[in-house]
């Protein structure tokens, strides 16, 4: 039996799958089905738990980045999960603020909750400081980063439009899985305007402490963003390449199959 | 045409018949977000009475995308078996679902041709859960690769051994864990995390290598699209089953990149090879409601009516299996458990009227309003209805596509509780490795017997 047991224990470190569990009858043991219930309950919370736009600004601000604050036509968290149309535009105040203040710039950078509150928090700010030395040494004009309340990825079409950039960088709380509640995507768009479908942006994702890590990701954002400002596009024609530039760094692992938030 | 019905002192007008049969469908997320559903609850029930009195032959004659416009309406009425509609042309759709609920199996395996995915569904809206567990049950499909699916009393399991990465040691991991907890009859089937022809054909060697070291009655498929399994049948890679997402519209399915004559191409490539001993249904697909909508391509119909049609697709190429991803495309269009259990039992009662294979993913995405006990509900009742099989992930949680599925141990609890048995080709293997009683049973022993006869893979 400890042989089996032993097997087991070393098959299970091969897959971040649950496997070699054992069982009770036809069930689980408790252990396991605390341990599911847990993983589901912070997933839940992950989607649920509003995001703390005040001190994300304040935490950005110390940055050096002006901040502002928007939210979607989606009027709360339940209208969001049912209504992505209503996540994907700027209530009309928001927008007239924001091209209250548009200037052509290079790249405008939105902070939005998506599925992940706790992405968003754990995750920008660190991806934020990690990129901002690669904008100063290309001399990108940047936009001020709006914080966007239940907000979609193609929000940032409508908010670079309005800001008049030639690029929009959306970091986004990913559709949490029961092992990753905290992963964050990047969605780089290239002429940002309303309409944009998602074959048209580039996709950083997977951005969290066990994944893709800050540096790496603002390396590929630096990378990526270099390229669609040069060649003036983003999307399924701008392949991403970046680890070609890493000099045969570890091929990262990308999250497939999931549709976009 | 328009129809009406009249309640007390009002009304409801329905402009034609796509427009009639979204608002009798039971109401969900995604018919709300298209703007079709029914606007109050007796604008549903008026539309349930006024749907219960149009004839069958009316839904034959009036097809809701004309047949000019797409092919899959194309498809629907030209492979029409007007022999076995005449049994039950004469029927409105209030009658037809008075003659399921009184008919034999016979019965409804003769008229499954002349069943159009509008008929089905018609009925269906005005049919409880009930209904469409009884009548599902009556139904029978049988298919035949390297096992027999769908005998009376059995339930199949797909293996779904994915890895964020696809790699061969991980996914070996939980294909031992799988069959020991004695699943994998339905297929072996990986969700790759790469696209590219290199990394399906090392995960078809893979598959094809474990079948045949240990003799194991099912078969293989890694679930990428039909033209990378085109491109690895080419260079001569073993491929069991061609897998490919489809749709119910003609533009859904150009979103997904196929077209009916890529699906004949390769069904007729997988025919070729001739691998399944036992018989040559070896197309797999998945489907899903909602996918027509998230592709703009809807045509103002509701997804449950296209899932539908998406069946009539699949029949055309007798599938070894068809499963529903009911839960997975997220609440925008099923929003809560009560939604996915209703739209898991409609799926699987459509898809058996036709004569397809219909398996489920009983399934939900964290952002949805659903958890594991709305999971046991539909997995119960899909039992009860006689569904041809149900995934297996480890533990339920799929660490590639992040969602959660049914897990092995879930289908010992519904073999459990409902006597059903695997394939019975697969029955006997486990048996003979000696995981198995003579009853099917799980012996303690932690998979002991399977790994001792693999110390290649356990190593």
């Amino acid at each position: 039996m400890s042989d089996t047991r032993e097997i087991w224990a070393r098959l299970a470190g091969l897959t971040p799958a649950r496997i070699g569990l054992g069982r009770a009858g036809s069930g689980l043991p408790t252990r396991e089905i605390l341990r599911f219930g847990l993983d589901h309950a912070q997933a839940r919370d992950a989607v649920h738990a509003p995001m703390d736009a005040e001190v994300l600004a304040g935490r950005i601000a110390e940055l050096g980045f002006e901040t502002v604050s928007v939210a979607s036509q989606a009027p709360d968290r339940a209208t969001y999960l049912r209504r992505p149309d209503l996540g994907r535009r700027l209530g009309t105040a928001d927008r007239a603020a924001l091209e209250a203040k548009a200037a052509p710039v290079d790249l405008a950078i939105v902070v939005a909750d998506g599925l992940s509150a706790r992405a968003v928090h754990e995750n920008a700010v660190p991806l934020l400081a990690a990129f901002k030395p690669y904008a100063g040494k290309a001399a990108w004009k940047i936009a001020p980063v709006v914080i966007a309340r239940e907000a979609r990825v193609a929000l940032g079409d409508d908010i670079g439009g309005a800001l008049d950039a030639r690029a929009v960088a959306v970091l986004i709380g990913e559709r949490p899985g029961l092992s990753s509640p905290d992963s964050l995507g990047i969605y780089l768009t290239f002429g940002p305007r309303i309409g944009r479908s998602d074959a048209e942006r580039n996709c950083i994702s997977n951005v969290r402490a066990a994944g893709l890590t800050h540096d790496l990701a603002a390396f590929k954002l630096n990378w990526l963003l270099t390229r669609a400002l040069a060649l003036g596009l983003s999307g399924v024609a701008l392949k991403d390449e970046s680890d070609l530039a890493l000099n045969g760094a570890a091929a990262v692992p990308v999250l497939s199959g999931v549709p976009p938030v | 045409m328009a129809y009406r019905h009249v309640v007390g002192p009002r009304t409801h007008a329905f402009a034609d018949l796509a427009a009639l049969m979204a608002k009798a469908t039971p109401v969900r997320s995604g018919d709300r977000l298209a703007g079709i559903a029914a606007e109050s609850a007796e604008e549903n029930a008026a539309a349930r009475w006024c749907l219960a009195e149009v004839p069958l032959r009316e839904i034959l004659a009036r097809p809701l995308i004309p047949y000019e416009a797409d092919d899959v309406t194309r498809l629907i009425l030209d492979v029409h078996d007007g022999a076995a509609f005449a049994e039950i042309a004469h029927l409105t759709v209030g009658d037809f679902r008075e003659f399921l609920l009184t008919a034999t199996t016979e019965m409804l395996t003769r008229i499954a041709p002349g069943v159009t995915p509008e008929m089905a569904a018609a009925v269906s809206k005005i049919m409880r859960n009930q209904d469409l567990i009884s009548v599902a049950r009556k139904c029978r499909v049988v298919t035949r690769f390297r096992n027999t699916i769908g005998l009376p009393g059995t339930l199949a399991v797909r293996l779904q051994p994915n890895h964020p990465t696809d790699d061969p040691k991980g996914i070996t991991a939980a294909i031992l864990d799988g069959l020991t907890l004695g699943c994998g009859d339905a297929v072996i089937g990986i969700n790759p995390a790469s696209d590219s022809v290199q990394a399906l054909g090392d995960l078809l060697n893979l598959l094809d290598g474990l079948i045949r070291t240990h003799n194991i009655p099912t078969q293989a498929c890694v679930l990428t699209h039909l033209t990378t399994t085109l491109a690895a049948m080419e260079r001569g890679l073993p491929v069991d089953l061609v897998f490919q997402s489809i749709a119910g519209t003609q533009k859904a399915n150009a979103s997904f990149g196929v077209t009916l004559a890529l699906l004949r191409e390769a069904h007729e490539a997988a025919l070729a090879l001739k691998r399944g001993p036992l018989g040559d249904n070896c197309m797999y697909f998945e489907t899903g409601q909602g996918s027509a909508l998230s592709a703009d391509a809807h045509h103002g119909i509701d997804q449950q009516t296209l899932e539908a049609r998406a069946y009539a697709v699949a029949r055309t190429f007798r599938p070894l299996l068809v499963n529903t991803v009911v839960g997975f495309i997220g609440p925008e269009y099923l929003y809560d458990g009560k939604e996915i259990i209703r739209a898991g039992l409609e799926d699987h009662f459509c898809g058996k009227l036709m004569g397809v294979p219909l398996g489920v993913d009983v399934c939900y995405t964290n952002h949805a309003e659903a958890d594991q006990d709305d999971m046991d509900t539909l997995l119960t009742l899909l039992g009860a209805a006689g569904c041809t099989y149900i995934m297996g992930v480890p533990g339920a949680d799929d660490v590639m596509l992040n969602y959660q599925s049914t897990s092995f141990h879930d289908s010992l609890y519904l073999r459990e509780v409902l006597g059903l048995k695997r394939a019975p080709e697969f029955e006997a293997w486990l048996h003979e490795i000696g995981l198995t009683d003579g009853d099917g049973t799980l012996l303690p022993g932690a998979g002991a017997p399977l790994l001792a006869s693999a110390p290649d893979l356990a190593a």
